[in-house]
């Protein structure tokens, strides 16, 4: 049985956005952390570090969850994704991502990374879902900034371009661009 | 903020996890979900020296079918049950209340004993758990013992459990015919603590109600079959008796009102089963 002193560091390996990544942590090395300042994948944000606000949300394994409420030391073997693994190359929006910038879902950004995957593991299981229901994923996470209403159409309108329906627009044929 | 330094065992077995208990005494406590703990770990509310990771112990994951109940191991979290096919028709109580636990986000990773553990006495799990007069199986390296949940909750995030046992799972009676089950809550937000939680059974011979969000308990009372006024008068004893006391979310008035008003609401509405009529059950009110 695994036993980790609690003064030392100690390796965990686990896929990065489909990438083999390894860390060292302390026992009590929150996967915030681990993240931001082990491998500098900034990306995914830190807002109360207890579970309320949503900012850190990562998908471990394919399901959306706090990252300030898992340990480091937790997650070996695991896969998990965030906001660095949205867009298909650099330079490139993914489909939910161009949706929230059509859709003026997001205006400091701090809450987005967070919401942008939860919405997007949600959609991986549920690529029809009711406004309801992305309601309550958005319910998830606190934004300051956009009232909640464009993330919820950005959403909307992603899972239809992703199910194949709708004229999909290219970001600079938006007429807000 | 961040947690204080502890040692960490990622048990394989169950019979690893109660070593650890054994080994660590009080310095110990179980980590499952993370979703209670590790609040309190990041603020510092609690410090223990070794966490016990049992998420990794394969024989805690399944939940099952045993003598009229359903089984629920310290690995199962609580979105994996929510999406059981039947829970609705096994555990309609639960499958209304689950939906109010949290977030998608928080119940990717929960699991029903670690709230049952937390014992926050606003909490659903427990709430439920009561109501159905559930039971809570504990289990220590020589010894194992079976609580009812009434006699589990002994008080503000204080249970009957001892140092060195963990819940090992805990048990649901599944649903009986004739009888009305019906859940309501009342938060600020969807996803918050509840201020005030009901939990309504209903059968020929009674009607029980439990209430989450007021005492420093899930508690339970149980009626004979009233109405009218004398139904008001029998809440209005129940909701005194809480000890309802205010704080930054609602009043203690309010909490009485609650008591008394969503309290006749599922208690009227679980009824309707044992007069033949269908309920609301799984569409819990979003008040
Ligand atoms: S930083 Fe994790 S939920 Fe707020
Ligand atoms: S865009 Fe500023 S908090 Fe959401």
């Amino acid at each position: 049985m695994p036993q980790l002193d609690a003064k030392g560091r100690h390796a965990v390996a686990f896929t990065l956005n489909g990438r083999p990544a390894a860390v060292e942590v302390e026992t009590r090395t929150l996967l915030t952390d681990a993240l931001r300042h082990g491998l500098g994948a900034t990306g995914t944000h830190v807002g109360c570090e207890h579970g309320v606000c949503g900012a850190c949300t990562v998908s471990i394994d394919g399901v959306p969850a706090r990252a300030c409420l898992t340990l480091a030391v937790g997650i070996e073997g695991c896969a998990i994704r965030t906001v660095e693994g949205l867009a298909p190359e650099p330079g490139r929006l993914g489909s939910l991502q161009a949706a929230f910038r059509r859709h003026h879902a997001l205006q400091c950004g701090f809450c987005t990374a967070g919401i942008l995957v939860s919405l997007d593991a949600y959609l991986a299981l549920r690529p029809s879902p009711s406004r309801r229901e992305i309601t309550e994923v958005v319910g998830g996470h606190l934004c300051r900034c956009t009232g909640y209403a464009p993330i919820i159409e950005a959403a909307l309108e992603a899972a239809a371009e992703l199910r194949g329906e709708g004229p999909a627009l290219a970001p600079s044929e938006n007429a807000h661009a | 903020m961040k947690p204080a330094s502890f040692g960490y065992v990622r048990a394989e077995s169950l019979e690893e996890a109660l070593d650890a208990l054994r080994q660590h005494g009080p310095e110990a406590r179980i980590i499952a979900g993370g979703q209670s703990l590790m609040p309190m770990l990041n603020m510092r509310l609690t410090k223990p020296a070794m966490l016990v990771d049992v998420m990794r112990i394969a024989a805690l994951k399944e939940p099952h079918v045993e003598k009229g109940a359903l089984v629920v191991p310290a690995g199962v979290r609580q979105a994996i049950l929510l999406e059981r096919p039947k829970l609705a028709d096994d555990l309609p109580l639960l499958a209304s209340a689950l939906p109010w636990v949290g977030h998608i986000q928080t119940r990717a990773r929960g699991t029903l004993c670690g709230s049952v553990a937390h014992a926050d006495p606003s909490a659903e799990i427990p709430l439920c758990l009561v109501a159905l007069e559930g039971e809570v199986r504990l289990r220590a390296r020589r010894k194992a013992r079976r609580i009812t949940a009434e006699a589990f909750f002994t008080g503000m995030m204080v249970t009957e459990k001892a140092d060195d046992e963990m819940i090992e799972a805990i048990a649901y009676p599944l649903r009986r015919r004739g009888t009305g089950y019906s859940f309501a809550e009342v938060g600020r937000r969807h996803g918050d603590f509840a201020i005030v939680a009901c939990a309504a059974v209903v059968d020929s011979a009674r009607m029980r109600l439990a209430i989450g969000g007021v005492a420093d308990r899930p508690t339970a009372r149980d009626f004979p079959h009233l109405d009218g006024s004398a139904l008001d008068d029998a809440l209005n004893a129940f909701a005194w008796d809480l000890g309802a006391g205010d704080d930054l979310h609602a009043t203690a008035r309010y909490r009485r009102d609650l008591v008394r008003s969503l309290g006749r609401r599922v208690l009227e509405d679980a009824a309707k089963v044992t007069k033949g009529e269908t309920n609301r059950e799984a569409a819990p009110c979003r008040s």
